[in-house]
């Protein structure tokens, strides 16, 4: 039953989801609780027509409001109760934090006259999440919602993004609504964009018009920027490569003769080798992340260093640097391209060329089913045009390296925080974003089994995603340290217990299962998975259980010490950042 | 082998809301900055809000912690005034046990430094004492040779000089 309100009767709630609707929201993703029991009602009383997608844990509410966030360049919603139901999303807050995704998050929480007093499921969210949010909100007056959700959205939306927090007590959401739902915001502090200085842009010309070995690297800022075609054009008039991070595959196509695909720890060598011999590099919108430096103090140093950054905070934070301009991404390099020309780089690219056919990307073939295999099958049956989230471990980087991205927005995953459990609800995010894209989720045995409860979110409302476990029995990637570090003694890394992920999936209603043990089998088990639409289809796929990623250039050291095959000689433990 | 110290003060102007001194706090606190001296008071508009912090410290990354204070949405600005000519003041209010012996060797000191004395008895009185850090220091050091009892200092506030905005 649904009763139409008018504003003169509204409460707290019923304000808050108009709120919403005003602001274009709709999906919410989210699971009830006593204190925001206030707001699911609104979300009936009001009959809006924001759908609310019932989770199963708050972790994959969390991961789908960024994972839709990142598929679609829109700001994801999550909804959940307070205490364990908030608490139990800040994985996701610090996931969509670290990586600049723009997300709002509605947290229930005790009447404000017990806020302090260790009320019922009470719990200080505004304290526990504040080195995680861009910003948050504790709200006192129901009159306050519209200029807090007004707020909210536009400081998870622009600058860098990030999330925001609105913590919602329940005698707020409950409470009579007399305010104006349109009010101005009141930000006097906040200046996400400010002018871009011109002469930067020209200094930074003039470097350009020097180097006769650049390379540009491209990050998720440049994603979010919308500055791909801007990029792509700069690299083509100054013919100069292309590397990107891990957010930033996509940025300009993968297949594009000037991209040299990921660099850093698991990139590419033709990349990482580029890095290393190059006279100028210059980040647009990356930040220099210890993934792709290694040994800050040796990064490119003898290279002309540039960086173009929409936060000022990161300039001259991993990486001291010659140039910078602080401004986004899509306008300073439109500015940049009038003040460029086209380099005298055709050696330079020659000497790249000489590596990509020294040191392609290979993996062995025999042994077992190769994860490599099936990522590159999946690549050569779907040219790319497929949205892309993974999980975090050696399946990631694997599809990070054979699957390539030819549009932005299509390669989805977990980089600065690295969060087991992101891969698959963050696809149900995107298939929710894009109905009408192919959603593939590449996820290992270990991480899959942290938040795989989701199916059933993703069976009642019939998304077609494919899961692709690349199932190796291991956590996988924590193994491979363990072998080349600490002498192959094995801690804690064997997945003994793992359930048969296919029988699992056809244990749910609409889900179905498909295992692939063969090399023979696999474009035949992609077919049938990608003729499956009538509701998410998991793919058991029985892996070579010992095999490593390369090239890996071990935590901490310099791009030079990269290991393209596995080394003869023991390592040393890395002294990096984990 | 010491380690080069050195001492900074920053005025950071933000909006008067609830967590906004948690926000900034925290940023030195995550990249292991003591906060030697911390002042909050409304600022000249009642919806702001002046800070004055101190830190003492290694001052690598120092630029970097201001931009990120910067950038927090409820802060106007956050800028170092260590090197710009500009007045910072403290105020110290000292409780010493004396008695009629000694009172009046304890009132020359506080006559040398232009103290004030704001409450007495028979056998303690308070002292009151204002001015640049080093001369807060400087009494200090004197006067302990009393028996000083309670020292609270409110820590540094600062202007700029002339035209420049603090
Ligand atoms: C929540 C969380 N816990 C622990 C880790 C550390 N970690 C990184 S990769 C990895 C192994 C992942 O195993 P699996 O999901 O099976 O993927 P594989 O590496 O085998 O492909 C672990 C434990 C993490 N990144 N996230
Ligand atoms: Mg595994």
């Amino acid at each position: 039953m649904t009763t139409t309100v008018s504003n003169s009767q509204m409460d707290g709630a019923q304000a808050l989801v108009k709120c919403l609707e005003a602001q274009g929201v709709e999906y919410i993703f989210g699971l009830s609780g006593g204190s925001a029991i206030p707001i699911f009602d609104a979300l009936v009383t009001t009959g809006t027509s924001i759908q609310l997608i019932l989770v199963r844990h708050e972790q994959g509410a969390a991961h789908m409001a960024d994972g839709y966030a990142r598929a679609t360049g829109k700001p994801g919603v999550v909804l959940v109760t307070s205490g364990p139901g908030a608490t139990n999303t800040i994985t996701g807050i610090m996931t969509a934090h670290m990586d600049s995704v723009p997300m709002v998050v509605l947290t229930g929480q005790t009447i404000t006259p017990m806020i302090g007093k260790d009320a019922f499921q009470e719990a200080d969210v505004f304290g526990l999440t504040m080195p995680v949010v861009k910003h948050s909100y504790l709200l006192k007056d129901p009159n306050d919602i519209p200029r807090v959700v007004k707020e909210a959205f536009h400081i998870a939306a622009t600058g860098r993004p990030g999330p925001v927090l609105m913590d919602l007590p329940k005698d707020v959401s409950s409470g009579a609504f007399k305010g104006d739902l349109n009010p101005p915001m009141n930000l006097p502090g906040y200046r996400p964009e400010r002018d871009i200085n011109i002469n930067e842009i020209k200094t930074i010309a003039d470097a350009l018009g020097r180097s006769v070995r650049p390379v540009i690297l491209a990050g998720h800022g440049a994603m979010i920027a919308g500055a791909s075609a801007a990029v792509q054009q700069l690299a083509e008039t100054l013919n100069a490569p292309v590397t990107t991070t891990l957010l930033g595959k996509g940025v300009i196509p993968e297949t594009h003769p000037l991209s040299l695909g990921m660099l850093g720890m698991h990139g590419t060598a033709y990349a990482n080798k580029a890095v290393v011999e190059c006279d100028l590099i210059m980040s647009i919108g990356s930040r220099f992340d210890d993934r792709i430096i290694g040994q800050a103090s040796k990064f490119c140093r003898d290279a002309v260093r540039i960086h173009i950054d929409v936060d000022e905070a990161e300039i001259n934070k991993m990486i001291h640097v010659h140039h910078a301009c602080v401004g986004d991404a899509k306008a300073v390099v439109e500015e940049l391209l009038k003040h460029v020309s086209r380099q005298d780089t055709d050696e330079w690219l020659r000497r790249i060329d000489g590596y990509r056919q020294k040191y392609p990307l290979r993996y062995g073939r025999q042994g077992g089913l190769k994860a490599q295999q099936i990522l590159d099958e999946l690549y050569k049956m779907t040219k790319g045009n497929i949205v892309v989230t993974t999980d975090v471990g050696q399946h990631q980087m694997w599809a990070a390296q054979f699957l390539r991205t030819v549009r932005p927005n299509d390669f989805i995953s977990s980089g600065g925080a690295g969060t087991m459990g992101f891969g698959f609800p963050a696809a149900i995010g995107a298939q929710f974003g894009r109905p009408n894209d192919q959603v593939w989720t590449i996820v290992g045995d270990g991480g899959f089994q942290m938040t795989l409860c989701e199916l059933a979110t993703a069976c009642v409302a019939k998304l077609p995603i494919k899961v692709l476990v690349l199932n190796n029995h291991y956590l996988g990637m924590v193994r491979q340290w363990q072998e080349l570090f600490y002498d192959d003694r094995k801690s804690g890394v064997d997945l003994i217990g793992n359930p048969d992920f296919a029988k699992l999936a056809d244990s749910y209603p609409g889900a179905k299962g498909f295992t692939l043990k063969r090399s023979a089998d696999i474009r035949k088990i992609l077919q049938r998975a990608m003729e499956y639409n009538d509701g998410p289809c998991v793919i058991n796929a029985e892996c070579e259980k010992t095999e490593n990623v390369f090239p890996m250039i071990p935590a901490g050291r310099p791009l030079e010490d990269m290991l393209i095959d596995r080394p003869r000689t023991k390592l040393e433990k890395p002294t990096g950042s984990t | 082998m010491t380690i080069q110290q050195s001492t900074h003060t920053l005025s950071v102007h933000v909006a008067n809301r609830p967590g906004v001194l948690a926000r900034v706090a925290q940023v030195f606190s995550r990249r292991g900055f003591n906060i030697e001296s911390l002042v909050v008071s409304p600022a000249m508009d009642g919806k702001f809000s002046r800070m004055t912090i101190g830190l003492s410290g290694n001052p690598d990354g120092l630029e970097q912690i201001i931009k990120q204070v910067g950038k927090l949405v409820d802060v106007l600005t956050c800028v170092d005034h260590s090197d710009d000519s500009a007045v910072v003041r403290e105020l110290a209010l000292v409780k010493v046990r004396v008695g009629v012996e000694k009172r009046t060797e304890v009132l020359q000191i506080v006559e040398h430094f232009s103290c004030k004395t704001v409450d007495m008895t028979e056998t303690s009185m308070i002292i009151m004492a204002t001015g640049a850090s080093e001369k807060v220091d400087a009494f200090v050091g004197m006067i302990r040779s009393f028996e000083v009892v309670e020292l609270v200092r409110t820590g540094k506030v600062l202007m700029a000089r002339g035209d420049q905005p603090t």
